[in-house]
């Protein structure tokens, strides 16, 4: 299992029978409270979230719904938030903060949605406050991705303590199809992308991205969404239990660190910043 | 978001590319301007005179970061920072060095973006400026770096920011890397922000993609230049999505102060005195910080 390529991999989230948020929530929070609305424009359906008990902790969660039929799907545009979606994300996280509440997100998205309303209401300026507020939001976020976690759409739920991937899931820049046509205008040759952007649960650990890889059921978790929700609710408890008893100078310290110290580059030793 | 960027915007005329059966004129490359943006012809002098400015639909074309650091700050004020800082390869990407070392080369920079400590009309700023010619100014581990850096030094030292961002997006060569330096761009504006620091980011052509998306939209005041693209998806992109030819404003300067997003468009000939303007009113009056 362990030694699939990313290409397997990507076969593995797309399976149809893959569990998505809908089947996760029930199974490891209780009494989800669904909050809708931006307060500024819609409701937004490829974005949900609400309180929940976390082992009798309230805790606020985000998530990103990909439906598995063609009415889940034009209920939730294909898991592909517009730009409410990600203001009523960041409305929830500003209100789990007022109330001391850990913010759990679940990433699950090919990318925030391209089009014109979208970019009418401003879909780089909604992904954009948000990177910049959940840096700053005094309360612990923690983050998995499910399955795929498409560019700036899924950033966007992604600024957090922790980032947890699922076993088989990818976290990348672009959609491996959207790369391929990108550097070879040639969209087919997405699984060759898939195999060269590095972005395996794996790949992402040695990049220093991803904090936690957690097992899913054997062959994958269509194959028991109840064994994979228990490993995700184990990995929450332990990460819970690291984040909450930090300090939130601290925590929110560490989070910019976090993201601080991606990138690789080189320079002379005596760099000529000024100052 | 890269890939039209390239074909659409790219200012070409093939002056030797004569077929003798036509009888074309032979023109001299570079002796006339085609604008991108009303197809109109003009000649390269009067073009450039009018400070790279298309005379006809008043597009505001690119400029090279030093052509823009030349109109914009005071003569000799500008202090680079990290004037050697170069690109790793993170994802280990087919021939990534080579392309760095043939852009370094071409364009005289070691990446895409230029910051550093400068004056304007004697006020103290930190300034960033991109440059499209490099790797159409796409942000990886030494843009985000830099950024990171200048908003960090603006933040110890008191001083403002103005960025001019031109972007295609993320660095696709970089892989997941490129994507984090969004979220570490903005968590260096969150603290300058924070700390009540005055950020002025001018929107250039193009601004999209992860740029957009991230520290270009978080200006407390956003500019943008006249006729420039701005957005976040690129455009053959929605336009395969809804299957028809978007309009020709679609993502303009324009659109985007039409939509709320930018606060006003400012021509390149007034964007000096402008800029001065707003320092002053945010009570940046002269030498802020020691040296």
């Amino acid at each position: 299992m362990s030694e699939l390529t990313a290409s397997q991999r990507l076969d593995i989230i797309r399976h149809k029978g893959r569990p998505t948020v809908n089947d996760y929530i029930p199974r490891i929070f209780d009494r989800f409270m669904e909050m809708h609305g931006d307060r500024l424009f819609g409701d937004d359906g490829a974005i949900m979230g609400g309180i929940a008990y976390f082992k009798g902790t309230p805790v606020t969660v985000i998530a990103q719904v990909k439906g598995r039929d063609l009415a889940e799907n034009q209920r939730c545009n294909f898991g592909m938030p517009h730009p409410e979606g990600y203001r009523k994300a960041l409305r929830l996280a500003k209100q789990a903060e007022k109330f001391h509440r850990p913010v759990i997100c679940l990433v699950d998205t090919a990318g925030a949605f391209c089009g014109v309303d979208a970019e009418k209401r401003g879909q780089g300026e909604a992904i954009a406050k948000n990177l910049m507020e959940l840096m700053t939001l005094k309360t612990p976020i923690i983050s998995i991705v499910l399955g795929e976690g498409g560019s700036g759409g899924a950033l966007a739920l992604a600024v957090c303590d922790e980032l947890a991937m699922l076993e088989n899931a990818i976290y990348s820049v672009i959609s491996p199809r959207g790369f391929a046509s990108i550097l070879w205008k040639d969209p087919s040759r997405e699984r060759e992308a898939c195999d060269i952007m590095k972005i395996t649960a794996k790949d992402l650990t040695r990049l220093g991205v991803c904090d936690a890889i957690i097992p899913e059921a054997p062959g994958g978790a269509h194959n028991d969404p109840n064994v994979t929700a228990n490993n995700i609710s184990d990995y929450i408890s332990k990460a819970l239990e690291r984040k909450l008893k930090k300090g939130l100078d601290e925590l929110v310290n560490e989070r910019y660190n976090k993201f601080r110290i991606v990138g690789e580059f080189k320079e002379p030793p005596r760099s000529s910043i000024t100052g | 978001m890269l890939e039209d960027l390239f074909s659409m915007v790219k200012v070409r005329f093939n002056g030797d590319k004569t077929d003798d059966d036509t009888k074309k004129t032979d023109i001299p490359k570079g002796l006339l301007f085609k604008c991108p943006r009303c197809r109109n012809v003009t000649f390269s002098d009067e073009f450039n005179k009018n400070g790279k400015v298309c005379p006809v639909c008043n597009y505001h074309s690119r400029l090279s970061a030093r052509e823009r650091l030349d109109i914009t700050v005071d003569k000799g004020s500008f202090r680079e920072f990290d004037r050697y800082m170069i690109s790793g390869n993170p994802i280990g990407f087919p021939d990534y060095e080579q392309k760095q070392i043939a852009m370094r080369e071409k364009t005289g920079l070691k990446d895409a973006v230029l910051t550093g400590r400068a004056k304007i009309y004697n006020k103290d700023t930190v300034i960033i400026v991109m440059d499209s010619n490099f790797m159409m100014a796409s942000m990886g581990s030494v843009v985000g770096e830099k950024i990171t850096r200048a908003f960090e030094y603006a933040t110890a030292h008191k001083l403002p920011v103005i960025a001019f961002t031109a972007s295609g997006g993320a660095r696709m060569q970089e892989g997941i890397v490129s994507l984090m330096q969004m979220a570490k761009t903005s968590g260096a504006v969150a603290r300058h922000n924070e700390a009540g620091q005055l950020y002025i980011a001018v929107m250039t052509d193009p601004t999209t993609g992860g740029v957009t998306a991230s520290f270009a939209s978080l200006g407390d005041i956003i500019i943008a230049e006249p006729k420039v693209l701005i957005g976040f998806a690129g455009r053959r992109v929605i336009e395969g999505t809804i299957n028809q030819k978007l309009p020709d404003d679609f993502q303009s300067a324009e659109f985007m102060l039409e939509n709320g997003f930018v606060d006003m468009i400012v021509e390149r000939k007034r964007m000096r005195r402008v800029l001065s303007h707003i320092l002053r009113m945010h009570n940046y009056t002269g030498e802020v910080a020691a040296k």
